[in-house]
C-alpha cells in the first residue's frame, strides 16, 4: 500500500518550503489531486493542506481591478456581487464549470492547476504511453480516440485539450497570477506543451498561487462567457469563447475587444488576431464572422476532434455579436 | 414539471387510475421506502459491517484478445495486508452454472478468472487484503504479461463478418421483397446504435460470507432465487443453503439479474479464506464487468403506395455478441406489429467482437428496434407527403400483424389523440426548417413505443399480526419503481387496514420466493399474489369472526363481514364493531398466516422451483386469443442551434398505455425514467471505443454522459391505458420498459423536422449536424 505524508501548513511560507522538496504536492479543494491520485496519475508522497491558511481566500474588487485569494472557492468567486457586475464573464465561466458541489469545494488557485481530461493521461494502468506523464514515452492520444483533443497549440508529443474555464476569461482580459512576490500573466503561467507536455505550468519548486489579479476595463464590464458543450451542465466545453467589447461613443465601433477561446486548445487561448481585425470597425454581423475565422488560424485537427475547427469561430461570433445587442 | 392531474369521471383516460383513494390500488400513495432513503437509513448491500471483512480488488486484462502468458504475483503477495492472491490457477474450481432458461449447464469446470482474454477489461486475477486500499495498491503490483492476438473490435471491423443467422429472430409473411419492388414509394435506410451502458448509480458489488456449506451473499440483485441457483450450482451446495439479501437496490436498469463472474471471485475468495469478503466494482469496471446494450444495425426498407399505405416491410439485424457468449437483442420485435402490412420479412444476425458480452438494458430489442423502424416511417411520411402522425393512424394495426390475434388492449390510437392534444400537434408546421426562434431551429417529432406484457406465476405471503397490522413478505425486490409501496396498497386494500399498517418485506430469498424482475413483469405478477396471499388471510379472518365460539360475532350468526380500516363489522352494520387487533385477541390468535401463489394448481415442487429461478416458465405474451403489448406515442419539441448543433430537448408530451395503474404517482415516474433515458440515448450515450486497443475510453461518469437535470424540460405523461384482464390479475401492463421506448426517434423526427437533416446513428451528437 502506498503511505504518503500527509502535513498541515502554518503559514504560507511554510507551506512553500514544503512544497520545494520533491514529490511534494499542495492540497487545497482536492477535487483535481484526489481524482488524479484515484487513477494512478497523482502519487505525491507529502501533500501540504494549506486550506487553513489566513488570509487566502479574501475577494477585492474596486476600480483597479479585482483580486481573488488562492484560496477563495469557486462557487463563491461565481456569486460575488461586484465580480458579477464588473467581470460578468469571469462568474459565468465559473457558474458553468463543474458542478455545484465542486464548485463549493474547488479553489481558484487549485482551478488554475487543473489538469487535461485526455483519457489516455488519465489511465495509466492500460495506456502506458503518455509524454505528459512519462516524458519520452509517446503520446497515446494521437491515432486514438480524439473527439475531445486540441485543434490548437498541440505538437508532435502531446494533444492534450486544456478543460478549464476560468483561465479562459482570465486570459482574455490580462489577468496575473501572484506567486507570493513573482507575477506574470496567466497566459504566461500556462505552457505549451512543445517538447515538454509534463510541464503545465510556470510555477517552479517552493513557489505558491497566492492569488489571482484582474485588471478593471470597460470591456471586462461588458463581457460574457460562451460555452458550447455536448450536455448542457456538468460538462467541458466542445468550444468555449470569453469575450470583452467596448464601444466608442456611438455605441457599435469597437474600440476594445478581449477574446479567448477555450476547449479547443492545449492552453486558454488567447485570439488577438480578431481582436486586432475587428477594433475600430463597426458591430455588424457579417464583418464579425469573417473576422472571426481568424480564431483557428493554424488549426490542426485530429479526425474526429475535427468539428473543434468549425464550432470555434461560430462561438467566437455569437459571443461577440450577444454583446453588441446589450449595447 | 407538469404532471396531468387525473380526476375520476374527466375522460376515458381516468380509467386506468380509478380514482381510489391514495392508499388503496390505484391510489397515488407516496414511495413508502422514500424517507429512509432520502435521509440515508435505507442500508445498501454492500453497506453491511462484518466482523472479519476481507477486501477484493480486481485485476483486469490490458488485452482484447489473447492468451495470459503469466501472472507474477509475488510482489502483491508480500505487499502489507494482503491476504490472497487469485489466479486462474489459485481460485478454487466451481461447476459451470445454468443460464437463465435453466437449460442444464455442461458438466465442467467454471472459473471466473481468464486465461484466455476475449475482451479488454476482462477479469484476470484479483487480490484479497485487509483494507480496501492494500488490495487496490497490491493489485496495481499484479503483473499480467500476455501473448497478443488481433481483436474484432465492433460490427465495423473486417474481420468481423456477417455474423451467425439467427433463425428464431426470423419473421416473415407474404412476398415482401416482390411487394417492395412492385411499390410505387420506396424507403430504405440503414440505422445504427451504439454501445450503451446500464450506469447505475450504485455500482455492482457483493459481500460473500460462509458459514460451512451455507453462503450469505449481501448483493443488489434484481432477482434473489435466479442469483442463489447460480451460485448453489457454482459451489455445488443445496439451493436452500444459499441467502441472498438485497434490501434495496440503486438502479439496476437489466445490469443486476445475474450473478456475474465477480460475484463468483468474491464468493471463491470467501470460502477460501474462511473470512466474509466484499468486492465492489470501481466505475470504469462497470463498462467491462458485465455488458450493456449491445451495438445494433439495421436496413429497414418500406414500400408503400402513394397514400402512405404500407404494402411491405423488409427489415435485416445485427447486433454484435461476444465471442464465447450469446446475446440476441431481438432487433424486428417493434417492426413486426406496429403497423399493418401485408408483406412482412424480419432476419436478424449477429456478430462476434471481443466485448464482453452484452446484457440486458431498459427494453432490449424493443428498444433500438423503435429506433428504426420508427425513423423509417417518418421518412416515408416526409416522402409521400403526409404528416407523421396520420401515416401512423392511416397503417395503425388493428389486430397482431404477426400472429393474427386480438390485441389485448391497444390504447395507441387514444395515446395519438392524446399527446397531440396536449401537445398542439395541429398547430405543426410541416416543412422542415420552418420553425425557428432566433438562432435556434425547433423541430417537433412523433414516435410510438410498445412493450410486450411478460407474465409469469408469484407467490407471496401476507401475514395479519396481533397489533392488527399486516406483514407481506416476498423475496422480490425494490429497485426504486414502488414494489414495497404497491405491495403496501395491495394488500391494504384486500385485508382492509390502512396502508401505514401495513410492513413490506423484500430483498431476502429467504421470504417467499419470487422470479425476474426484469421485462416490466414485477408488479402484475406480485400484486396478483399479493392480491391471492391477502384474499386468502382476510378469508381466515373472517372466518375465524363468524365461527370461532370466542368471537364477538358468532352470536351474530352472519354469513359475511366486512373488514375496513382495519375494523370489522357486519356488513348491514348492526353488531359489534371491533378492531382487528381486538378479534384476533378474543379468539386467541397471535396471527393468521397465508401463503398465495398464482402457480396452476397441479404444479409440482420442481415446477414451483424453475418457475422461481429461472425464466422458463415465463408465459408467452401472445399465449392463447390475445397478444398482450403496453403502447405509448412521444410527442417531442427540439431545439437545434444552427450554428453549433447542439440540441437540447425542450418539451415532451408521451400518453401511455399500461392498462390498469396500481399507482398512477409511481408509474408516471417510471415513465418519466424511461423518457429522460432514452433522452441521454438520442443525444449523449456512446461507448467510445478506442478501435486500435479495443477497449472503451469514456468509462467513466464525466466522459460517459447521461442526461443532467438541465438537460431534461418539463415533461408531461398522460395515462390511457384501461383495465386489462387478460395482462394481470388487476389489469395492470407494464410500466418500466415502455416510457424509453420511441424517445430516441421522436428525437431523431424532431431533428429532421428542425433542421432537414437526418441522423441515422446515435447520439446526435453537435457534429452530425453543424
Amino acid at each position: 500500500m502506498r503511505d504518503f505524508s500527509y502535513l498541515r501548513a502554518t503559514s504560507a511560507d511554510a507551506a512553500r518550503q514544503a512544497a520545494a522538496l520533491p514529490g511534494t504536492m499542495l492540497l487545497a479543494g482536492g477535487t483535481t489531486l484526489i481524482d488524479l491520485a484515484k487513477c494512478g496519475v497523482a502519487e505525491p508522497d507529502t501533500l501540504v493542506d494549506i486550506t487553513h491558511l489566513k488570509g487566502l481566500d479574501r475577494i477585492d474588487v474596486n476600480e483597479r481591478g479585482a483580486t481573488i485569494g488562492a484560496l477563495a472557492k469557486m462557487g463563491h468567486v461565481a456569486d460575488h456581487a461586484d465580480i458579477k457586475s464588473r467581470f460578468p464573464a469571469i462568474s459565468e465561466a465559473l457558474w458553468q464549470a463543474a458542478s455545484a458541489q465542486i464548485r463549493n469545494m474547488a479553489t481558484i488557485g487549485g482551478n488554475l492547476m487543473q489538469r487535461t481530461r485526455c483519457p489516455y493521461f488519465r489511465d495509466p494502468a492500460n495506456f502506458a504511453a503518455c509524454n505528459k506523464r512519462k516524458p519520452g514515452s509517446g503520446c497515446s492520444a494521437i491515432g486514438g480516440v480524439t473527439r475531445g483533443h486540441a485543434v490548437l497549440g498541440t505538437s508532435e508529443a502531446c494533444i492534450a485539450m486544456y478543460p478549464g474555464d476560468l483561465a479562459t476569461a482570465l486570459v482574455a482580459f490580462d489577468a496575473t497570477v501572484h506567486l507570493g512576490e513573482r507575477k506574470l500573466l496567466v497566459d504566461d503561467f500556462f505552457l505549451l506543451p512543445g517538447t515538454t507536455p509534463d510541464r503545465e505550468h510556470a510555477i517552479e519548486p517552493g513557489e505558491m498561487i497566492t492569488a489571482i489579479e484582474i485588471p478593471g476595463s470597460a470591456a471586462a464590464r461588458r463581457s460574457t462567457y460562451l460555452k458550447i458543450r455536448d450536455r448542457q451542465s456538468y460538462e467541458f466545453a466542445a468550444a468555449s469563447a470569453a469575450v470583452g467589447i467596448e464601444f466608442e461613443a456611438d455605441g457599435r465601433t469597437i474600440r476594445d475587444l478581449r477574446i479567448a477561446l477555450g476547449g479547443v486548445a492545449t492552453k486558454p487561448w488567447r485570439v488577438r488576431a480578431v481582436e486586432d481585425a475587428l477594433k475600430g470597425k463597426a458591430l455588424e454581423p457579417e464583418t464579425v464572422r469573417a473576422a472571426s475565422l481568424l480564431a483557428i488560424e493554424g488549426a490542426v485537427d485530429h479526425g474526429a476532434n475535427h468539428y473543434k475547427i468549425e464550432l470555434a469561430p461560430r462561438v467566437v461570433a455569437r459571443a461577440i455579436l450577444k454583446l453588441g445587442e446589450t449595447a | 414539471m407538469t404532471v396531468h392531474n387525473i380526476r375520476v369521471g374527466e375522460s376515458k383516460r381516468g380509467d386506468a387510475s380509478d380514482g381510489a383513494l391514495t392508499e388503496a390500488v390505484g391510489g397515488r400513495l407516496s414511495r413508502v421506502d422514500g424517507p429512509a432513503k432520502i435521509t440515508g437509513a435505507a442500508k445498501y448491500a454492500v453497506e453491511q459491517q462484518l466482523e472479519g471483512l476481507a477486501y477484493a480488488v480486481l485485476v483486469e486484462s490490458t488485452i482484447a484478445s489473447g492468451k495470459v502468458r503469466a501472472i507474477d504475483t509475488a510482489i502483491a503477495e508480500a505487499s502489507p495486508g494482503v491476504l490472497q492472491v487469485l489466479t486462474p490457477d489459485t481460485i478454487i474450481s466451481l461447476r459451470t452454472a445454468s443460464d437463465w432458461f435453466g437449460t442444464p449447464p455442461p458438466d465442467k469446470p467454471y472459473c471466473p478468472l481468464a486465461r484466455d482474454i476475449t475482451f479488454s477489461g476482462q477479469h484476470v486475477a484479483a487480490v484479497v487484503a485487509d483494507t480496501f486500499e492494500q488490495a487496490v495498491a497490491a493489485a496495481a503490483l499484479v503483473k499480467v504479461s500476455y501473448d497478443e492476438t488481433p481483436a474484432i473490435v465492433d460490427l465495423s471491423d473486417g474481420k468481423a463478418g456477417d455474423g451467425i443467422p439467427i433463425d428464431a429472430m426470423t419473421k416473415e409473411w407474404g412476398d415482401a421483397p416482390a411487394a417492395f419492388a412492385a411499390a410505387p414509394v420506396r424507403i430504405c435506410a440503414a440505422y445504427n446504435t451504439p454501445r450503451e451502458y446500464q450506469a447505475p448509480m450504485e455500482p455492482h458489488g457483493l459481500i460473500a460470507h460462509w458459514q460451512g456449506d451455507h453462503l450469505t451473499v449481501w448483493e443488489p440483485s434484481q432477482w434473489l432465487d435466479g442469483m442463489a441457483r447460480t451460485y448453489a450450482e457454482w459451489f455445488e451446495v443445496p439451493f436452500e443453503n444459499v441467502r441472498l439479501v438485497s434490501p434495496y437496490i440503486g438502479g439496476g436498469f437489466g445490469s443486476k439479474a445475474l450473478a456475474l463472474s465477480h460475484s463468483a471471485v468474491a464468493a471463491s475468495a470467501a470460502k477460501m479464506l474462511g473470512r466474509p469478503v466484499k468486492l465492489v466494482m470501481t466505475r470504469p469496471q462497470t463498462f467491462t464487468g458485465y455488458g450493456g446494450r449491445a451495438a445494433t444495425r439495421q436496413t429497414v426498407t418500406i414500400g408503400a403506395d402513394r397514400d402512405g399505405m404500407i404494402q411491405s416491410i423488409v427489415h435485416r439485424g445485427v447486433n454484435e455478441t461476444s465471442i464465447d457468449g450469446m446475446w440476441v437483442e431481438p432487433l424486428g420485435s417493434v417492426t413486426s406489429i406496429m403497423y399493418a402490412t401485408p408483406n412482412f420479412s424480419s432476419k436478424q444476425n449477429v456478430v462476434r467482437v471481443n466485448s464482453v458480452v452484452p446484457g440486458a438494458m431498459r427494453a432490449p430489442g424493443e428498444n433500438p428496434s423503435a429506433f428504426g423502424i420508427e425513423s423509417a416511417i417518418d421518412e416515408l411520411a416526409y416522402e409521400v407527403g403526409i404528416d407523421p402522425l396520420e401515416i401512423r393512424l392511416r397503417n395503425y394495426a388493428e389486430q397482431d400483424p404477426h400472429t393474427r390475434k386480438a390485441w389485448s388492449t391497444r390504447q395507441l390510437r387514444e395515446a395519438f389523440a392524446a399527446g397531440a392534444e396536449h401537445f398542439g400537434w395541429s398547430r405543426r408546421s410541416p416543412k422542415p426548417r420552418s420553425m425557428r426562434d432566433g438562432n435556434q431551429l425547433i423541430g417537433w417529432g412523433v414516435a410510438a413505443g410498445t412493450y410486450p406484457v411478460r407474465r409469469a406465476y408469484g407467490e407471496a405471503v401476507v401475514r395479519i399480526l396481533a397489533d392488527g397490522s399486516v406483514e407481506v413478505e416476498s423475496s422480490s425486490i425494490d429497485m426504486g419503481q414502488g414494489t414495497y409501496t404497491i405491495l403496501a396498497q395491495t394488500a391494504a386494500e384486500t385485508v382492509g387496514v390502512p396502508a401505514d399498517d401495513v410492513v413490506v418485506k423484500l430483498g431476502d430469498s429467504r421470504f417467499a420466493r419470487a422470479g425476474v424482475s426484469g421485462g416490466s413483469r414485477l408488479a402484475g405478477v406480485m400484486t396478483g399474489a399479493v392480491h391471492k396471499a391477502a384474499t386468502s388471510a382476510l378469508d381466515q379472518l373472517v372466518g375465524l369472526a363468524i365461527s370461532d365460539p370466542r368471537s364477538p360475532f358468532h352470536a351474530l350468526q352472519a354469513n359475511t363481514l366486512v373488514v375496513a380500516k382495519g375494523r370489522i363489522a357486519s356488513p348491514r352494520g348492526d353488531g359489534p364493531d371491533v378492531s382487528i387487533a381486538e378479534l384476533l385477541k378474543s379468539v386467541g390468535r397471535d396471527r393468521i398466516e397465508a401463503t398465495g401463489d398464482t402457480m396452476p394448481a397441479n404444479s409440482t415442487a420442481e415446477d414451483r422451483y424453475k418457475n422461481y429461478t429461472t425464466i422458463a416458465m415465463a408465459l408467452p405474451h401472445t399465449e392463447g386469443d390475445y397478444s398482450r403489448y403496453s403502447w405509448c406515442a412521444h410527442f417531442i419539441e427540439v431545439r437545434v442551434d444552427e450554428d453549433f448543433g447542439t440540441v437540447r430537448v425542450s418539451r415532451v408530451v408521451s400518453a401511455l398505455d399500461s392498462g390498469r395503474l396500481y399507482n398512477p404517482k409511481l408509474a408516471e415516474s417510471q415513465w418519466k425514467g424511461g423518457i429522460i433515458m432514452g433522452i441521454g440515448q438520442a443525444l449523449l450515450e456512446e461507448g467510445i471505443m478506442d478501435r486500435r486497443y479495443g477497449r472503451i475510453v469514456n468509462n467513466n461518469l464525466a466522459d460517459y454522459l447521461v442526461p443532467t437535470n438541465a438537460d431534461i424540460p418539463d415533461i408531461e405523461v398522460i395515462s390511457v391505458g384501461i383495465p386489462d384482464l387478460h395482462s394481470s390479475a388487476l389489469g395492470g401492463k407494464g410500466v418500466g420498459e415502455l416510457g424509453i421506448v420511441g424517445v430516441a426517434p421522436a428525437i431523431a423526427n424532431a431533428v429532421f423536422h428542425a433542421t432537414g437533416k437526418r441522423v441515422r446513428d446515435l447520439p446526435i451528437t453537435l457534429e452530425k449536424l453543424i
